[in-house]
C-alpha cells in the first residue's frame, strides 16, 4: 500500500456537467461516520439519564446498560476523525491552539469533557463494586486474579469508604452528573449540527435547523442502538440458560423486559417524530422560498438521491418503524426490526446531509457522484472506504466487551451489586 | 464530608494541567493573534517569512536578455512580443548554472492554444490569426512553417 | 421523583454552567473586527481580471503550477480559467478541462460538440483566490493553521494545518484543495514569494493578453487601482458577504 501523490477526493468522485477544477467529495464516509458515532453517544447518555436524573424506574437496567455503552462508544466517535485527517498526527492541534471560530474547535474540549464526565459517573455508580471486587480478589491466587486486583484497585482511586452515607454521596454525585451530562451530551452532538449549519457556501447544509435535527436524530439513534443491544444481550443470555440448565431454570431469568422496551419506544417515538418533523419544514421552506440554489437542490433531492432520501431515509428509516412500532400487538420481533430501520434512516439522514451537500457543484451547473472505494488498494482508499466504515461500526462492540468485564453493566435483581 | 467525591475532579484537573504543560512545549512561541482580529489574525507569525522564502521559479525575459539578446529583440518586434519567454521555454530557474538547456515547446497542441479557432463571436480570440487543427496542416509541427519568435517570418 | 428545591437549583446551575461555558468560547464576528484585521497596513493587494481579454490560452494555469509546485497532472490547480458558450437558446456550456491547463482548443464541451452557428456569445473567466476581507475559510479553520496577513493575504501554514479540509467546505468559491504531496489545504496566495519582492504573480507575468492584473488598492498611484475604483467593476458571489478582492471587468450573468 503506497501513498502516492494522489488528490483525496479524486478516486470516489465521479463529475458530472461543470463542476469546479478543485471541487471533489473531501468528506466521504468517515464524516457520515463521525455524526452518527457521535449521536449514538449523546442518545446513550440522555437514554442512561433518563433513569439517573428523571427518576424512571422503568428503565434502570437499560440505564446501566447505556451508560457504560456511551463509554465504549466514545473513542469510536474520534476514530473516524483520526481516519480522516489528512494529518493525523497532529490530532492534538485543536486542543493546543483552538480556534474558538470554529466549530470543529469545539471538539477537543467537549470531547474531553463529556469523557470525563461519563468515565466520572460511572466511577460513582461502579465504585462500591470495584471495592467489593479487590475485598474478593484479596486472597486469591494466579496471575489473572493477581491482573485483576490491581486494575481494581485502581479504579478505587484509593476510596474504600463504602458506609451508607458515602453511598449516598456517590449517588447523589452520579444524579448530579448525569444532569449535567444531559447538556454536555447535547452540545457533543449539537455542535456537529453546527457544523454543517454554519457553512454558508454549501446551500443544503446552510440552515439553523441543522443543529436542532441533528440532536434531535442523534437521540433516536442512541436510544435505538441501545434498546437493540439490550434486547440482544438479555434474550442471548435466556438462551443460552434455557439450553444450559433447562426452562425453569430460565423462567428466573427473564429476557428483555416488557416495561422498559414500552418506555424507551415512547421517547424514541418522541423523538423520531421531532426529527421528521423539522426535516420536512426545512425541506417545504427551501422549496417555497426558492432560492438560487433551489433548481440544483431540487434536480439532486427528486431525482439522483430521490431513492435514498424518500425511500430509505423517510419511508424505510421513519415511516415503516413508526408504524411497526405503533401497531397494537408489538411483538418483540417487530421491535428488532424496527429499530434496525430506526438505525438504518439514522445512517440514511447522515448520508444524505453529508454525501447529499456534496452531490452537486459549487457554480450549481454540475453534479458529483459518490462511489465509495469497496475493496481497499491504498491506505487512503481504506481509511475512506467501506472497510474503514466497518472498522469503526464494530469497534464499540469489541470495547464494551472489554470494558463490562471490568465494569458489569449487564445484571440485574439480586446479582446486581449496584 | 465525604471527600472522595472529589476525586474524579482532580483527575479532570490533572489532566487539564497536563494539556496546558504540553502547550508549552507543543505550540510553537509566536503562535497567537497578530492583529486585530482573532478571527482572521490568529496564527504562527514565522510562518508568513516562510512563504516570503518559497523558491521564485520564474525569473521574467529581464534575465533571459543577457544571454539571449538576439532572440529578445527579434521577438519584441514581432507580433510575439507579449508573451514571455518562459511561456514557451518553461521556467528559468538554475539556468544556466544548474539547467543547461531549457525545454522547447514544439507541440502543435501549445499553438493551438491561441491560434485554434473557436469561431466565437465578438471575442478577443477571434481577432488573433488562427486556424482549424483539424483542416490545416494535420499532425505537422507548427514550428515547421512559422518562426515562434518572428511569426511573419519562416524558420531557418 | 422526589427532588429537592436545592437539588433542583444545583442541578440547574451545574448544567447551565456546562452549557454556557463552551457556548462562551464562540466569537461572533462584529464588522469592526473584520474590518480592522487589514485596515492598519499600507498594502492591500487585490487583482483585476478583464474578462474582454482573456483569449483561453490557459498558460497562467500552466505558470502557476510550475511556479507554485502543483504537481502537473494532479486534477488541482490554485488558479483556473473557465469557458462559457451561450447558445442560441440560451443554454450555458461552460468547462473548465484540467483548469484550462492545456487551453481549449475544440468546441467540445462536456461531450457535446457546439456548432459555431449556434452561439450567442462566448468567453473565458480566470478565476483564482479572492483574498476575501472576511474569509470564511479562516474562521472555519478549527487550529489557526489559514489566516490572513496585514497586506490582506490568506495564507495556509503548511507545517500546522492538519487537514480536516473543512475551509474547503467553507470556500463559496471553490479554491481550495488539498495538496496531493504535502497532505494540507492549499490554494492560490497571488504569489506571495514574488509580490512581496517587487514582482508580478506568475499568472499575470505570463498572461500575453493583460488580462490579469495585480494591484495594491492602498496605493492612489497604482494604475490599476485606479481602474478599481473609477471603472465598473464586479466581484463574484457578493451575497456570501465574504467582500472578495479579485475584482472583474466583463463580467457575464451567466459566470457561475
Amino acid at each position: 500500500m503506497t501513498s502516492e501523490a494522489v488528490v483525496h477526493g479524486v478516486e470516489w468522485t465521479v463529475k458530472e456537467l461543470f463542476v469546479y477544477p478543485n471541487e471533489f467529495i473531501y468528506w466521504s464516509i468517515q464524516i457520515v461516520m463521525y455524526p452518527y458515532m457521535t449521536g449514538l453517544v449523546a442518545g446513550a447518555f440522555v437514554l442512561s439519564s433518563l433513569y439517573h436524573v428523571f427518576g424512571q424506574k422503568d428503565l434502570k437496567e437499560i440505564a446501566q446498560f447505556s451508560l457504560v455503552f456511551s463509554l465504549a462508544l466514545l473513542p469510536v466517535a474520534a476514530l473516524p476523525l483520526l481516519l480522516h485527517l489528512q494529518q493525523p498526527l497532529r490530532a492534538m492541534e485543536p486542543l493546543l491552539t483552538p480556534h474558538f471560530t470554529s466549530a470543529i474547535s469545539a471538539f477537543g474540549i467537549v470531547f474531553t469533557a463529556y469523557a470525563l464526565i461519563v468515565i466520572s459517573e460511572i466511577w460513582f455508580v461502579y465504585r462500591r463494586y470495584f471495592v467489593d471486587q479487590v475485598h474478593e480478589l484479596k486472597g486469591k491466587e494466579g496471575f489473572a486474579n493477581m491482573l485483576r486486583l490491581n486494575v481494581y484497585r485502581a479504579l478505587t482511586m484509593g476510596s474504600f469508604d463504602i458506609s451508607e452515607e458515602a453511598l449516598r454521596v456517590d449517588h447523589k454525585a452520579a444524579k448530579i452528573l448525569a444532569g449535567v451530562g444531559i447538556p454536555v451530551a447535547c452540545f457533543l452532538h449539537g455542535y456537529a449540527g453546527f457544523i454543517f449549519g454554519s457553512v454558508k457556501a454549501n446551500a443544503l447544509w446552510m440552515s439553523p435547523l441543522m443543529p436542532v435535527i441533528f440532536i434531535m436524530s442523534a437521540v433516536v439513534s442512541g436510544i435505538a442502538l441501545c434498546m437493540l443491544t439490550y434486547i440482544v444481550i438479555m434474550e442471548w443470555k435466556a438462551f443460552r440458560k434455557r439450553r444450559t440448565e433447562g426452562v425453569t431454570a430460565a423462567i428466573e431469568i427473564k429476557g428483555a423486559e416488557t416495561d422498559i422496551i414500552n418506555t424507551a419506544t415512547k421517547y424514541l417515538l418522541g423523538f423520531l417524530v421531532a426529527a421528521i418533523s423539522l426535516e420536512i419544514l426545512d425541506l417545504i421552506f427551501r422549496g417555497y422560498t426558492a432560492m438560487k440554489s433551489w433548481d440544483i437542490l431540487r434536480s439532486v433531492m427528486y431525482g439522483k438521491d430521490f431513492i435514498n432520501i424518500f425511500v430509505l431515509q423517510y419511508t424505510l428509516g421513519n415511516l415503516v418503524p413508526f408504524v411497526l412500532l405503533l401497531l397494537p400487538g408489538r411483538t418483540l420481533k417487530r421491535t428488532v426490526v424496527a429499530l434496525l430501520l430506526v438505525l438504518f434512516g439514522v445512517f440514511m439522514m447522515r448520508w444524505n446531509v453529508v454525501i447529499g451537500g456534496q452531490a452537486f457543484s459549487l457554480s450549481f451547473s454540475g453534479y458529483m457522484h459518490y462511489h465509495i472505494p469497496i475493496i481497499p488498494h491504498s491506505v487512503e482508499t481504506f481509511k475512506e472506504g467501506l472497510f474503514g466504515a466497518l472498522t469503526v461500526i464494530v469497534t464499540p462492540f469489541v470495547l464494551f466487551w472489554m470494558i463490562n468485564k471490568f465494569v458489569p453493566s449487564l445484571e440485574r435483581g439480586e446479582e446486581a451489586k449496584y | 464530608m465525604k471527600w472522595h467525591v472529589l476525586r474524579p475532579l482532580w483527575l479532570a484537573i490533572g489532566l487539564v494541567v497536563v494539556i496546558l504543560i504540553a502547550r508549552q512545549f507543543m505550540v510553537p512561541e509566536d503562535f497567537g493573534v497578530h492583529g486585530d482580529s482573532f478571527t482572521y489574525n490568529f496564527y504562527r507569525l514565522s510562518n508568513v517569512q516562510e512563504w516570503k522564502d518559497f523558491p521564485v521559479k520564474h525569473q521574467g525575459r529581464e534575465s533571459c536578455v543577457e544571454c539571449h539578446e538576439e532572440n529578445v529583440t527579434t521577438l519584441n518586434a514581432s507580433p510575439h512580443a507579449p508573451i514571455e519567454c518562459e511561456n514557451c521555454h518553461g521556467p528559468s530557474v538554475g539556468h544556466p548554472d544548474d539547467v543547461e538547456l531549457l525545454p522547447i515547446e514544439r507541440a502543435r497542441e501549445h499553438c493551438l492554444r491561441c491560434h485554434a479557432s473557436l469561431d466565437y463571436p465578438n471575442h478577443a480570440r477571434s481577432e488573433l490569426p488562427n486556424v482549424r487543427d483539424r483542416t490545416h496542416k494535420r499532425r505537422r509541427e507548427c514550428v515547421t512553417c512559422h518562426y515562434p519568435h518572428d511569426p511573419r517570418e519562416k524558420p531557418e | 421523583m422526589s427532588c429537592s428545591r436545592r437539588d433542583f437549583l444545583k442541578q440547574a446551575c451545574g448544567g447551565t454552567l456546562a452549557s454556557v461555558l463552551p457556548v462562551s468560547a464562540f466569537t461572533f464576528l462584529s464588522p469592526e473586527e473584520a474590518r480592522a484585521a487589514v485596515e492598519n497596513a499600507n498594502v492591500r493587494w487585490a487583482f483585476l481580471v478583464d474578462t474582454r481579454k482573456c483569449v483561453g490560452c490557459g498558460l497562467c494555469v500552466k505558470a502557476c503550477k510550475n511556479e507554485n509546485e502543483i504537481p502537473y497532472d494532479a486534477p488541482v490547480t490554485r488558479t483556473w480559467v473557465e469557458r462559457y458558450v451561450i447558445t442560441n437558446d440560451g443554454q450555458a456550456h461552460i468547462d473548465s478541462p484540467m483548469g484550462g491547463r492545456d487551453g481549449f482548443i475544440d468546441n467540445v464541451i462536456n461531450g457535446e460538440e457546439i456548432d459555431p452557428d449556434n452561439i450567442a456569445k462566448a468567453f473565458f473567466v480566470p478565476k483564482l483566490c479572492n483574498q476575501c476581507d472576511n474569509p470564511p475559510c479562516v474562521q472555519v479553520c478549527p487550529v489557526g493553521a489559514t489566516y490572513q496577513t496585514d497586506d490582506g493575504v490568506v495564507l495556509v501554514d503548511r507545517d500546522w494545518c492538519i487537514g480536516c479540509g473543512y475551509c474547503i467546505m467553507a470556500c463559496p468559491y471553490g479554491v481550495r484543495f488539498f495538496h496531493p504531496v504535502h497532505k494540507v489545504a492549499d490554494k492560490c496566495n497571488f504569489c506571495y514569494h514574488r509580490i512581496t519582492k517587487g514582482m508580478n504573480p506568475a499568472c499575470v507575468e505570463s498572461c500575453a493578453f493583460d488580462a490579469r492584473r495585480i494591484a495594491n488598492l492602498r496605493d492612489p498611484d497604482d494604475p490599476v487601482t485606479k481602474i478599481i475604483t473609477t471603472e465598473r467593476v464586479a466581484v463574484l458571489k457578493d451575497e456570501y458577504g465574504t467582500k472578495p478582492h479579485v475584482f472583474y471587468i466583463g463580467l457575464d450573468e451567466n459566470v457561475r
